[in-house]
């Protein structure tokens, strides 16, 4: 199966520059992923990873360069790009000293979801966190807090989901549930780009592999899930050009 | 030069026009300053009341006046950055604000210098002297917001937002100042300066002093912008030695 | 009106947090109190009540308490990185910043009314009148406004506990001069009309200014 689309990418960066003083974190990146498709996004610590996530995810302003979201101009979309997005970061973005139920409440009215209280049951289900949706963040665990930050991505149904090393501090069973939670968002037509250190997590999820390598994407390869042959060489660094 | 500036043709265009004319400029400071001072120190007539100490005022009063110029650069440099994004226009807010805060420091100074013979206090709560200590509080975090940004895009951005908000705040704590002043008067020990009846002369004078000191402006401003130009890059040469 | 409800949603959640945590609630009043205290020893140094002085200290305490109030405000945002998760949200800048402003609005009315009948008695002010409540509400409004401003500013920073301040008292002058002058006149019950013709509109005209500014420029103060 391929994925040769035509139509706009649902995730687009062109261009896509970023200094810090001294530093080239990011130097013409050139991003592109259909509808439907996971990648998985590797690099090196302070290869621009997470610069880049934040990029797309409308957090940080490129310096140069264009990011749209299912053909949706990040900066000049007044939000509608952002409506479109599910973002999972490092931290997990909710308020400690709110029950689950309520971060997501704050959030659907943030994102306008229609009907929340059916929508939050049945993400809170779905992310095994039903007995605990009236207790407070900060009494959760680690791993139990993760899965509330991934549920509070897609809360609103979003066409992208950005996730930032989802993996860390998750165990195995969380790792194996979240990576069927992407299957099935990627099989509805839906959208992901996900950074990672894991090897097992890039071979096991991706439809296409990137590398981020010293602020430039070098590789772009088709991975194992596609069978389309893996580490393209000739593909390579689409941004230098 | 012109190779690693590459950052739009404003900039380099600015960056050359600054180079020079900014020599020129530091000439005619020169010449002015030299006749500037013999005419405050040969030419003017020593005041009747206040005797020499009446002399700062030929300062005094243009850097205070060129002071709300540099703030008044700094805000529309400021807006233009936000707006256009140009790092010239950072630059040209930045320095403005630096000569604005060297001159306002020198206003202050010269003010307390004036008042302890004129009034008989080192410092009073006078409205413009309140005034001036205000911005200068204001300024100066404005001058120091930039180094607490965790990236120089947000240190830009910070300062521009900064420097807007202070200026616009300025005519309000001029007034607010003014009205409290007015319910409290000022203890003024000691003759009270008539600064109203001004001879032609010292007049004259004054307004060639302003000219001088808005020259002393101009350098200072063009030799700042001309040296963040040059550590920005700096910086560019830096990161493509990153990498490359 | 998605502006509107993000608006209050951000700010009802911040008042929410604010009655959960309560440590806020009882550090600010309990730091307001001290501030009182602390002034009473550098400036009631002849017998009896601190007279003139008294709405002077009402605002210094005032402001103190604002200072906290917003840097705590901003703090709960940044725990959890929750600030990006506004920041991402489709609404806009100016709801998330009408939003904090508001919590911090009612979060700080809250703390003055229950000061105030302490200051009452501890700094002798004569009887309260309704136009000294509407003194402390518009000047909380220019204290939540600018103060709202440069704690997002202050907390995206390693000092912000010393940035708040230097960046908030300089531009607070003209509250903090039209909210004394107005509280001691509308406690002395003298001459009340400088308070309508002078201090009141200065409130005013201060609030306008900077609700119109700070929203449009607020968006500039998140630039990663």
């Amino acid at each position: 199966m391929s994925h040769a689309s035509s139509g706009p990418s649902a995730i687009s960066g062109v261009g896509l520059r970023k200094d810090y003083g001294d530093r080239s974190v990011l130097r013409g990146v050139n991003i592109a992923v259909p509808s439907g498709q996971i990648a998985v996004l590797f690099g090196a610590n302070g290869a621009g990873k997470t610069t880049l996530l934040r990029t797309l995810a409308g957090l940080s302003r490129p310096d140069a360069g264009d990011v749209h979201i299912a053909g949706l101009r990040m900066r000049r979309s007044g939000g509608r790009a952002r409506d479109l997005v599910g973002f999972v970061g490092h931290q997990t973005l909710l308020y400690n000293d709110l029950t689950c139920r309520e971060n997501l409440v704050f959030y659907a009215k943030l994102y306008g979801v229609a009907r929340p209280e059916r929508r939050i049951e049945s993400i809170l289900a779905r992310l095994n966190l039903a007995d605990r949706a009236d207790r407070r963040v900060r009494t959760l665990s680690h791993g139990m807090q993760k899965r509330l930050s991934v549920a509070r991505a897609i809360l609103h149904e979003p066409a992208v989901l950005l996730l930032d090393e989802p993996e860390s501090g998750l165990d195995t069973d969380s790792v194996a549930s979240l990576g069927e939670l992407l299957q099935d968002w990627s099989s509805s037509g839906k959208t992901a780009l996900l950074t990672t250190h894991s090897s097992e997590i890039g071979q096991a999820w991706a439809d296409r592999v990137l590398t981020l390598n010293r602020g430039r994407l070098v590789e772009q390869t088709h991975a194992h899930r596609d069978g389309v042959g893996a580490n393209d060489a000739s593909n390579a660094d689409p941004a230098s050009g | 030069m012109a190779a690693i500036a590459g950052r739009g043709p404003t900039d380099s265009t600015l960056r050359v026009v600054i180079r020079d004319f900014r020599l020129w400029v530091l000439f005619a400071t020169a010449a002015l300053t030299i006749v500037d001072v013999y005419l405050i120190f040969v030419v003017a007539p020593t005041d009747q009341v206040l005797g020499h100490i009446q002399r700062i005022f030929y300062i005094h009063v243009p850097i205070s006046i060129l002071s709300f110029l540099g703030f008044l650069v700094c805000a529309v440099a400021g807006v233009g950055y936000l707006i256009r994004r140009g790092e010239i226009w950072d630059r040209v807010a930045h320095a403005a604000a630096e000569v604005g805060v060297v001159f306002v420091t020198l206003a202050l100074v010269t003010g307390v210098i004036w008042a302890r013979p004129v009034w008989g206090v080192w410092w009073t709560w006078e409205p413009r002297l309140t005034t001036t200590l205000i911005l200068w509080l204001i300024y100066v975090a404005y001058l120091m917001i930039r180094h607490y940004a965790p990236t120089p895009q947000q240190g830009r951005a910070w300062s521009a937002v900064v420097g807007i908000i202070g200026f616009v705040d300025v005519p309000i704590v001029y007034y607010s100042v003014q009205w409290w002043r007015s319910i409290h008067p000022v203890q003024v020990i000691g003759p009270e300066a008539a600064d109203d009846a001004l001879e032609p002369i010292m007049a004259r004078i004054l307004i060639f002093s302003l000219v001088a000191m808005l020259a002393l402006f101009a350098y200072l401003l063009l030799e700042r912008v001309a040296l963040r130009g040059t550590e920005d890059a700096v910086s560019v040469i830096r990161r493509q030695g990153t990498y490359d | 009106m998605r502006l509107l409800s993000a608006t209050f949603a951000i700010a009802w959640k911040d008042v929410r947090l604010e009655f959960r945590s309560r440590d806020t609630i009882v550090s600010a009043l309990i730091f307001g109190l001290i501030v009182v205290v602390v002034f009473n020893f550098g400036l009631n140094r002849a017998p009896g009540s601190l007279g003139p002085a008294a709405p002077g200290l009402l605002w210094v305490a005032y402001a103190f308490v604002g200072v906290l109030a917003m840097n705590r405000a901003f703090a709960r945002e940044l725990e959890q990185g929750a600030l990006d998760g506004l920041l991402a949200a489709p609404v806009s800048r100016d709801a998330v910043f009408l939003g904090k402003m508001l919590g911090t609005l009612a979060f700080m009315v809250l703390i003055e009314a229950i000061l105030l009948p302490v200051f009452a008695v501890m700094l002798d002010l004569p009887a309260l009148s309704p136009v000294l409540g509407l003194i402390i509400l518009l000047a909380t409004i220019g204290f939540a406004t600018v103060g709202t401003f440069f704690a997002a500013i202050a907390a995206q920073t390693r000092s912000r506990e010393i940035l708040l301040p230097v960046l908030f008292f300089p531009v607070i002058v003209p509250v903090i001069i039209a909210a004394v002058e107005a509280t001691a006149l509308a406690l002395q019950g003298g001459p009340m009309l400088p308070i309508w013709t002078r201090w009141l509109p200065l409130l005013v005209v201060f609030d306008a200014v900077f609700l119109v500014i700070c929203p449009w420029i607020f968006g500039f103060v998140f630039e990663g």
